[in-house]
């Protein structure tokens, strides 16, 4: 009997640590992701053929724009365009990176973030680079 | 109850905010005018004029692509709520009524399709704050009458931008 009250106090302990680690806020957590750098990148980046930076970042503003997001900052230099909206009671915030990639082409990335998460989610994504698409009249290509 | 606990302790990510709304197109006629002239620099000048001549402080702009933020502080109590707050609920419900609020501006100028005119675009946003310090509402200003205001006073400012006044 006491080694089944042992056994199950084991069992309830372990229990607590999962539950009470599943949102772990340590500092360490500043600099990660659940995915892999590799994949991330893959899902937030696509590849434009033009090399109009000026105008791509135009119409990353006005797609943006379209989503309902308030453009906070811009910058030329750095090709990025940060916006936020609202969803409920959280705030979603966006950063999207325009810059070169090769003599032909623009590589568009974004990363977006809900509350305190950092979306992962490829088809949410793909639902902003298809809109992206659509305004400038090009073909997102996915890079590896 | 323990798995409950474990999955709500998480709060998680909504999918599909990224997919544009079914009413952008109205939006976008809300917030956009085109203006018949290619001097860029004209309207972006004309649009931080007007931006202050509304008593929005500009926060940030990169002139490159043809953008402004601003915002300005406001008063958001409505006597009507406080007056049916108070009535309901008594003076402690009072507390979640609308108190101050901060409406955003963003403002994008570029060359229309064309290459013949200029094409601007603002929205507006706004951070409304309770009488007890906390962030009550949050939303995209939808009022078509604060954009008709907006390029009213922008056609204006052009106007007296070209005669130098």
């Amino acid at each position: 009997m006491k080694k089944l009250r042992n056994y199950f106090g084991t069992i309830f302990v372990l229990l607590m640590i999962v539950i009470l680690s599943g949102c772990a806020t340590t500092a360490a957590n500043a600099l990660m992701s659940k995915e892999s750098q590799v994949k991330l990148r893959s899902i937030q980046t696509r590849a434009f053929d033009t090399t109009d930076k000026k105008k791509m970042m135009q119409t990353v503003i006005s797609t943006m724009q379209d989503l309902d997001f308030v453009i906070d900052k811009a910058d030329f230099m750095l090709g990025s365009v940060t916006g936020s909206k609202f969803l409920g009671y959280e705030v979603v915030a966006m950063t999207v990176t325009v810059r070169p990639k090769g003599e032909k082409q623009l590589l568009v990335r974004a990363n977006a973030q809900y509350g305190i998460k950092s979306v992962e989610d490829p088809v949410t994504y793909q639902d902003f680079f298809t809109a992206l698409e659509k305004a400038i009249f090009l073909t997102a290509q996915q890079v590896d | 109850m323990f798995v409950c606990l474990g999955i709500s302790g998480c709060v998680t990510v909504p999918t599909g905010f990224l997919k544009p709304n079914k009413d952008y197109l109205e939006k976008r006629q809300l917030q956009i005018r085109q203006y018949d002239t290619t001097d860029q620099e004209k309207i972006i000048t004309s649009v931080a004029g007007v931006l202050q001549d509304l008593g929005f402080t500009l926060d940030a702009s990169e002139t490159q692509v043809g953008f402004i933020a601003a915002s300005k502080k406001a008063d958001a109590t409505n006597l009507g709520q406080v007056f049916f707050v108070a009535l309901l609920g008594g003076a402690n419900a009072v507390g979640s009524c609308d108190k101050s609020q901060i409406i955003k501006a963003s403002v994008i100028t570029k060359p229309g399709l064309d290459g013949k005119k200029t094409v601007v675009r603002v929205t507006f946003q706004r951070v409304v704050w309770n009488m007890r310090g906390e962030i009550s509402r949050v939303e995209t200003l939808k009022e078509p009458v604060l954009y008709q205001n907006f390029y009213d006073s922008l056609s204006k400012a052009i106007f007296l931008e070209a005669q130098q006044i």
